[in-house]
């Protein structure tokens, strides 16, 4: 190879973009770098949570009637209503792309602004579902009280609610904080039709958390709604 | 032609200086060198702790540290080893400063992002030296539980959680290096003509982007048990300790692979260069490191042979682990003959590649042992199974390391390094290496158990044996950070391709200047070609 | 065995022990021919072609199809055949003979519990007959721990809350170590005891001197009392609980339509926790006995509702005048 090097003309057809960083060619090479770093990402996030659903899924095949038990304590309205704000989000998400792609930077700013508002929402129903556990003193460990035969197998089932919907939240919260960043960069003034690739990118990773959330709901809350 | 030789005037090293051009640079040349000073330190570290656990098993009865002393010392032995030196070692050092130039980039495509791997790694290390000054952790580097989760009284959480920052700091690494390798290359670089060194990473890359956040959940998991009184792994509650194991080999297994490939790719490098040779069976060794990624995460199950599975699921494990060994076999005897009417000279990093030969058969042949399910059984979990990953990972993986160091360093620092000591090295390493780890084979067979404190008395000769192997490998590992640190003042001035080597990297200047190439570069032929004009050009030999 | 004074083998004192030493070096053969093919290969090239002048260059050979699959295929044939002997190994190794004679084992930090069906119970030792095989049963009290019998070449991890197995057949009189190969905390390497294999008479007359407490059954039924468990598990099937006889190597109908077989590990989960699985036709009243019960009693127990089973199992004593040997577990899959 060494030879066979030569050095090419200055890449005079590429469309010289603020936002075009030093060590990319073309803005289009920058793009399909981000998209593919986003969903390599995702990956590793399925994997992830992988863990956890397989953790889940032997010990309900293991502990099934512990498992239903424990579910029928969970308040399915508010997980539905929970499942209907995050694909709400979703669409506003949605709708936020599609409005930096086609330059509306105040339309763009509106359906970020109620991606936060929705995700908050989220968030707030589960602070009081959290509550409602604590109260109950369905959080395992020492405090934990179930009058249910399969007590100690049900705080296997809380252990991972908790820690599955806590991940979430988890990656809601860090979700929101995205979001407000890419408000103020599209407040900014920071987008236009060659460049919305942070709204897109958030917008990737806002989806995931629903998808997430969209397998977690009928597994946590619906245990035994299948028959 | 030596006198003409020269630095550059402006490089990666003088373009900027003091603390803050270091610690905010994007330039994957300088976070790979912040890369090298970290994971030096923590081998310096993992190695004294290994020190004290050789110099304490010179004698059967256990009478220099509290067994809670010395079971501390090799669980930090194997986490800063594992977690801090092995996994970031070769790809954090030599794929991020070499990747970019190999494959004609300007840096990686997240140059942000590598640099973040690097914070990610010092928050893991300051948690767990949190957990090293808070008293130590006894758990074992591979946290089983329900010991870890239930019945340690250590640290363990600050612990689990510097291996769980620590291992997104690899994810990061692995995601910028596959999006790099898929979007940065330069026009005419098609994936053929790309170094085996770039294949070895992106194979690797896929390992830590795929795995580690198996491991990664799986640590949340013992950490909430303990910190929260969860039940995940407890077997009070119905809590199943193998899952554990499952999970944890899941990843940990194909880890192996993270430490062993990137050090195979160094091989293929250096063997290529020193025998000035296209590589035997380019597409064989390229397609068998993906083959080893991917048989790598079917055979965790390996680690559980003796752990109650099923007689079938076993006979499974150990069919695909058979099938992991091939690839790895098919690039050894591609080396071999890589040699065949080759050009072959031996300067160090040559050295180290022959000593990487030796170790490794002997790391890899062992494995099948192991993989045997009949003999498993009985050296399962004793020192057979300490000296089998050993050879791998410190003889296979280290000894690419260090060759690939030599073989860079000019490149990295523009400067030549002593021959006659990085020669002397090269053969106290091999020589202390096999001193030390032999006898444990043998240890192994005869049933001496890992991790013991005291042990019965006919295990003390090839004890002694292995801790006086112990003291020459250790003088081996010094000696290069005495010569290395002398270079970069004394040492002679290199020339951008002194070993008259085919690869892009050699075409920048070294040391080479931020941003690598003046001009994009364009690759027209194809990999591993030497002529007698570059040859005679190399200003040693 | 040794040489030079260096120890090499451990005894070969089991019926494995000879199998697994001539596995051993047929694989220690078989990587010896490819160590030594390949480091003479890269020595010998090493030598013959090295460089001789400053612009030489080696040849252009980009690979060869036919060695690439030579090399390919022949290792991978020679693998199967290591990978075959070793799992027919590994099969023997994991199927007891149904003459076995049934030892249980608890590890705790740091100790090793061995329970005979006669009564005996010791610590650190364990005390076996030569020439007759022998089945233990393992669990653990605390975190796993590995039973290893290096001169019988085998081990085992004792995984709290389940029934693990191994079994061995000792072919030499003597002393020979136990060990715990999975780490489990500070006395990890104390946790190490003393295998001794007797003649059958002389172990008969040291089965003959312990068991203050009578047999593992009669233990196991003072417990059964104790704990009332006979108010319910009624003979005749009409209590509230399911009749215990002839239960074991059995088929169950369970209450949510699935089926189990009785053995150990389901008498052992059927106590502790005793929602698990729920007999067809029964109400899920008994109260588990987690925590209540030590693995050391639950052994007991177990060994009492198997002895509930005559067909399936004889618990009668391994002593020479009794010779049917506590045997036949039908219930073991493997």
């Amino acid at each position: 190879m060494s030879n066979a090097v030569a050095h090419a003309e200055a890449h005079g057809h590429a469309v010289h973009h603020d936002a075009l960083q030093h060590h990319f060619e073309t803005m289009q090479q920058q793009k399909e770098a981000s998209t593919l770093g986003m969903w390599v990402f995702l990956l590793t996030e399925v994997l992830f949570f992988g863990g956890l659903f397989f953790a889940y899924l032997l010990y309900r095949v293991w502990y099934f009637d512990a498992f239903a038990e424990a579910s029928r304590t969970l308040d399915i309205s508010l997980g539905a209503f929970n499942t209907a704000v995050l694909i709400g989000s979703s669409l506003t998400m949605a709708l936020a792309v599609r409005s930096a792609q086609t330059n509306q930077r105040s339309a763009t700013v509106r359906w970020l602004i109620s991606t936060i508002v929705l995700g908050c929402v989220f968030l707030g129903v589960k602070v009081v579902e959290y509550a409602d556990k604590f109260e109950h003193h369905h959080v395992p460990g020492p405090h934990f009280i179930s009058e249910s035969p399969w007590a100690a197998q049900e705080q296997l089932f809380f252990s991972l609610y908790f820690t599955m919907t806590g991940l979430h939240a988890l990656h809601m919260i860090v979700g929101v904080g995205i979001m407000s960043v890419i408000t103020w960069m599209a407040a900014k003034g920071k987008f236009d039709e060659h460049y919305y690739t942070p709204v897109e990118m958030a917008g990737l990773y806002w989806h995931f958390v629903d998808l997430v959330w969209i397998y977690l709901f009928p597994l946590l809350y619906l245990v035994e709604r299948h028959n | 032609m030596l006198d003409t030789l020269k630095l550059p005037e402006r490089h990666y090293l003088n373009n900027g200086h003091g603390l803050k051009s270091w610690l905010l640079t994007k330039d994957h040349k300088r976070i790979a060198i912040m890369y090298l000073i970290s994971i030096s330190v923590m081998f310096l570290i993992g190695g004294l702790f290994a020190a004290a656990v050789r110099v304490e098993l010179m004698t059967p009865e256990g009478d220099l540290f509290l067994a809670d002393t010395y079971n501390k010392m090799f669980t930090m032995h194997g986490v800063v080893m594992v977690f801090f030196f092995l996994i970031p070692s070769t790809p954090a050092v030599l794929g991020n400063f070499l990747i970019p130039p190999m494959i004609g980039a300007k840096d990686l495509a997240f140059p942000r992002i590598n640099l973040l791997s690097l914070y990610l790694l010092w928050v893991g290390a300051a948690f767990f030296f949190y957990a090293l000054f808070a008293g130590g952790v006894d758990t074992g580097w591979t946290f089983y539980t329900p010991f870890s989760s239930s019945a340690s009284n250590s640290n363990v959480v600050p612990t689990a959680l510097g291996a769980f920052i620590s291992g997104f700091s690899s994810i990061l690494t692995g995601l910028n290096f596959i999006v790099t390798i898929h979007r940065m290359r330069a026009p005419g670089l098609t994936w053929f003509r790309l170094p085996l060194f770039v294949w070895a990473h992106y194979a690797t890359s896929l390992i830590q982007v795929l795995g580690t956040p198996v491991v990664a959940i799986t640590i949340v998991m013992v950490a909430v048990e303990r910190m929260f009184g969860f039940a995940i792994f407890d077997p009070v509650r119905g809590g199943d300790p193998v899952l554990f194991q499952h999970l944890f080999w899941f990843y940990s297994h194909p880890a192996v692979y993270i430490m062993i490939l990137p050090a195979m790719g160094v091989i293929s490098e250096v063997v290529s260069t020193f025998s000035r040779k296209t590589i035997f069976g380019y597409s064989f060794v390229a397609f068998s490191s993906l083959a080893i990624a991917v048989f790598g995460f079917l055979v965790w199950a390996h680690h559980l042979f003796v752990a109650g599975i099923s007689t079938y699921s076993a006979m499974v494990f150990s069919f695909l682990s058979f099938a992991v060994a091939i690839p790895s076999a098919v690039k050894t005897f591609n080396w071999a003959a890589t040699l065949y009417k080759g050009a072959i000279s031996f300067e160090t990093p040559m050295l180290y590649a022959y000593g990487f030969f030796g170790l490794f058969l002997i790391g890899g042949l062992t494995g099948l042992f192991l993989a045997t399910l009949g003999v498993d059984i009985h050296v399962h979990d004793t020192y057979f199974v300490v000296a089998h990953f050993h050879y791998i990972m410190v003889g296979g993986a280290i000894m690419g390391y260090l060759g690939g160091l030599h073989f860079w360093w000019p490149k990295l620092t523009g400067r030549m390094y002593s021959e006659f000591f990085s020669r002397i090295s090269a053969i106290l390493v091999f020589v202390g290496f096999n001193l030390t780890f032999f006898p444990q084979f043998m240890l192994g067979y005869m049933g001496m158990p890992r991790r013991y404190h005291a042990y019965p008395d006919e295990f003390q000769v090839l004890n002694i044996m292995s801790s006086a192997g112990a003291a020459v490998l250790g003088v081996g590992y010094l000696l290069p950070v005495l010569y290395f640190l002398w270079s970069l003042k004394r040492g002679e001035v290199a020339g951008p391709n002194p070993w008259g080597a085919s690869g892009l990297e050699w075409q920048m200047p070294s040391p080479p200047p931020t941003e690598n190439f003046k001009e994009q570069p364009v690759v027209h032929g194809e990999p591993y070609e030497y002529t007698p004009h570059v040859a005679r050009e190399a200003n040693l030999v | 065995m040794g040489s030079f004074g260096i120890p090499l083998f451990p005894e070969q004192a089991s019926t494995f022990a000879r199998d697994v030493d001539a596995l051993y070096f047929f694989i220690i053969a078989v990587s010896g021919f490819f160590a030594l093919g390949v480091t003479v290969a890269v020595i010998v090239f090493g030598i013959v072609f090295r460089r001789r002048h400053a612009g030489e260059v080696g040849a252009r050979i980009e690979g060869n199809l036919p060695l690439e699959l030579a090399w390919s295929i022949i290792p991978t044939m020679i693998s199967m055949v290591m990978f075959g002997w070793g799992a027919s190994s590994y099969f023997h190794m994991r199927t007891p003979p149904a003459e076995a004679l049934n030892i249980y084992a608890v590890g705790k930090q740091w100790m090793w519990k061995f329970q005979h069906l006669e009564g005996q119970r010791e610590i650190n030792e364990l005390h076996v007959p030569v020439g007759r095989p022998v089945k233990v049963t393992i669990t653990s009290e605390d975190v796993v721990h590995s039973l290893y019998l290096p001169s019988f070449r085998t081990k085992m991890d004792a995984i709290p809350g389940r029934y693990t197995h191994l079994w061995f057949e000792a072919t030499k009189v003597g002393e020979y170590h136990i060990f715990c190969t999975e780490y489990c905390g500070t006395n990890h390497s104390g946790m190490i005891g003393t295998v001794v294999v007797m003649e059958p008479n002389d172990y008969q007359a040291w089965l003959a001197g312990g068991g203050v407490e009578g047999t593992l059954v009669e233990r196991g039924q003072r417990l059964f009392q104790d704990l009332a468990c006979g108010t319910c598990h009624l003979d005749t099937g009409k209590g509230r609980g399911p009749s215990l006889n002839d239960i074991v190597g059995k088929t169950v109908a369970l209450a949510d339509g699935s089926t189990a077989v009785v053995d150990e590990g389901y008498l052992r989960e059927s106590i502790i926790n005793s929602q698990a699985k729920i007999v067809q036709g029964y109400q899920p009243l008994m109260p588990a006995f987690q925590g209540l019960v030590s693995e050391d009693n639950l052994v007991a127990l177990v060994e009492y509702v198997k002895s509930l089973s005559p067909q399936a199992t004889t618990t009668a004593p391994a002593a020479a005048t009794a010779p049917a040997a506590p045997a036949a577990d039908p219930t073991k899959k493997k």
